[in-house]
């Protein structure tokens, strides 16, 4: 871990609520691999959202260190997704969506005034729930969406192409038909699609809102593995509702529960400790299937 | 596996008794959809009935002829008689396609602002005065159009003449740039706004919230996410609309009939002052036309549902072969 992560743990500790993943972080640090390149990482800070006059969710302060993947689980209808979509600035595209609190990348709060909001979300990259490639373009043009969205330049676009639909896992099965159309594909193939478009942008942070929820168990684990390759280089947070997929994938769980009120976020720790001994009854019943 | 060798039996036949309320409802929505192409039938055969005299003597000469001319004696009897459309089709198709043209762009962009910019307020006071204006009576567009928009024309049908002039559409040799079709497809651009405007903003909000979402993720602008999702999506919608457009301006009379000088000749320029079309020329005639004329004119009117039809199939030629990619 290097000295400035360490100071921004210790200011984020003294400033709000201490929470239990600095230390975590720091613990953990030894195995995140080319840290120092991939810049200081992401934290939210005291988030709330709503939904009209909904609370949602309340006060989430989460560390999520550089290479690192982290899991959210928990019941549905516990705020996770509404997390993450707080962090690169999806949420307030729902009519009535309001949040207060702080998200960090690089220190610098993603809702500050005078933020270029397209620039945040080609830094945090999201792949969704179902696999949603542009149906009018081809498999090729679907890769490199992002780059026309957001007019970036690419010196040599089809090494970045291929680089990732390589780093997707799909690469062998489509590139003798990168010009047939996106939705053509099976839909393990279509989320590993998605995958590639969103890495094209070359976004520091990866969400992922339950991308595994509507594949089958082969493209499952191919996507799982995609995972691990990807935490090389860059921060993974990755909405699940499967206990394994989250125990195979993450280095850190944090569980997510409403009681009723706003999701809150009850317990953060390595993956290993969060299924082995977690330190709340609550995560307990949970992980060991007893209610959710 | 027994050793007995398999029989593949025949298909069964799947039969389903639908339930009596289903037979009902089914009764009602045939009939339904029945009567409005029985009435098409009936006015098609009505035109067909009542022109078929006036056709049969003009031959090809009705579509191609441009003039109309009867002379009859004291007691009723056609002397001469010599009915010709070819003007009147050009008028229809040129200044509908003028109207087309100047209203589509207005309408997707009216309906883009609708659905992706206005504020909801604005949004609701918008689409409420758009409604209305699609109910407004064509005859006030007509007054509006010959009182105000005609001296104001002159101006940029001259601009257009001097800029334009080496598109043959834009060029004329005599200088008279008012009641022209030109100014006719502004008022008709005008009454069928209205429409584009609801079927095209009907077909954004369709766009699928999904990819919607996907191109922001993936640091889209609003312009480049309605770009890469929102067009695509409604191309075929926004088509139809058009084609709507179009059928509505082909057959609109009193607003061209108030603003359009009606002359038996073809006149491909749009900014000249002479033209018509099929409709306007109906109305022009009908009032004191003896009735072998009236049969002139029912064949006219003949013409151009057959050429409405022909246009609304083309539309849907188009939006089925665009309409694929879209979706």
């Amino acid at each position: 871990m290097t000295t400035s992560h360490e100071s921004e743990n210790q200011e984020m500790q003294t400033s709000v609520k201490p929470s239990s993943l600095a230390d975590v972080a720091n613990a953990k640090a030894p195995k995140v691999p080319g840290t120092a390149a991939l810049g200081t990482g992401l934290e939210t800070r005291g988030v709330h959202a709503w939904f009209g006059k909904h609370h949602a969710l309340s006060n989430i302060s989460l560390d999520f260190a550089a290479g690192t993947v982290t899991a959210l689980i928990g019941p549905s209808g516990c705020g996770k997704s509404t997390f993450i979509r707080t962090i690169n600035r999806m949420h307030e595209f729902i009519p009535g969506a309001a949040m207060a609190g702080e998200v960090l990348l690089d220190g610098k709060d993603v809702y500050a005034p005078g933020t270029d909001v397209t620039k945040i979300r080609l830094q945090i990259g999201m792949v969704f729930q179902k696999p949603n490639p542009f149906p009018s373009m081809t498999i090729g043009e679907n890769v490199l969406s992002g780059l026309k969205l957001a007019q970036l330049k690419v010196e040599n676009k089809d090494d970045l192409l291929e680089e990732c639909l390589e780093r997707a896992g799909l690469w062998n099965e489509v590139k003798d038909r990168l010009g047939a159309h996106g939705g053509s594909l099976s839909g393990g193939q279509q989320q590993r699609l998605c995958i590639a478009r969103a890495l094209a942008v070359r976004p520091q942070v990866l969400l992922m809102d339950e991308p595994c929820s509507a594949l089958d168990p082969g493209s499952t684990l191919r996507i799982e593995d995609t995972i691990r390759h990807l935490s090389d280089t860059m921060t993974i947070i990755i909405v699940t509702h499967n206990m394994q997929q989250a125990a195979r994938v993450s280095d850190y769980t944090a569980f997510f529960l409403s009681d009723g009120g706003p999701g809150q976020m009850i317990e953060v720790a390595p993956t290993s400790e969060i299924f082995s001994r977690p330190q709340d009854s609550r995560t307990e019943s949970y992980v060991t299937g007893r209610f959710g | 596996m027994s050793t007995q060798e398999l029989v593949i039996p025949a298909p069964r036949e799947i039969v389903t008794e639908p339930r009596r309320s289903d037979k009902i409802f089914r009764g009602v929505v045939t009939g339904g959809g029945l009567s409005s192409l029985a009435i098409l039938g009936l006015i098609a055969i009505f035109l067909g009935y009542r022109g078929f005299e006036v056709l049969r003597q003009e031959g090809i000469g009705f579509i191609t002829h441009s003039d109309w001319s009867i002379s009859t004696d004291d007691a009723g009897n056609v002397l001469d008689s010599h009915f010709g459309l070819a003007a009147m089709l050009v008028g229809t198709i040129l200044c509908s396609l003028i109207a087309v043209v100047i209203a589509v762009p207005i309408s997707v962009f009216s309906a883009l602002f609708l659905n992706f910019y206005a504020p909801g307020w604005l949004k609701k006071i918008l689409i409420t005065i758009i409604d209305m204006m699609a109910a407004f009576p064509s005859i006030l567009f007509g007054i509006w159009g010959f009182l105000v928009l005609m001296p104001s024309v002159e101006y940029w049908a001259k601009l257009l003449h001097r800029y334009l002039g080496f598109i043959p559409f834009f060029d004329m040799q005599v200088p008279v740039y008012t009641r022209s079709p030109f100014v006719a497809g502004v008022v008709l651009s005008i009454m069928i706004i209205p429409i584009i405007t609801s079927v095209s903003r009907e077909i954004f909000s369709q766009a699928p919230l999904d990819r919607i979402q996907a191109a922001y993720a993936l640091g889209a602008t609003r312009w480049a996410m309605i770009k890469a999702v929102v067009i695509p999506h409604g191309r075929s919608g926004v088509i139809g609309g058009a084609m709507l457009g179009l059928g509505r301006a082909m057959g609109e009379t009193v607003a061209v009939f108030t603003v359009l000088n009606i002359v038996f000749q073809v006149n491909w320029q749009m900014l000249l002052g002479a033209g018509g079309n099929v409709a306007s020329l109906i109305i022009l005639k009908f009032g004191d036309a003896s009735p072998y004329e009236i049969k002139a004119l029912m064949a006219a009117g003949l013409i151009l549902f057959l050429l409405t039809l022909i246009v609304n199939a083309i539309a849907n030629v188009i939006v089925k072969t665009t309409g694929k990619s879209g979706r």
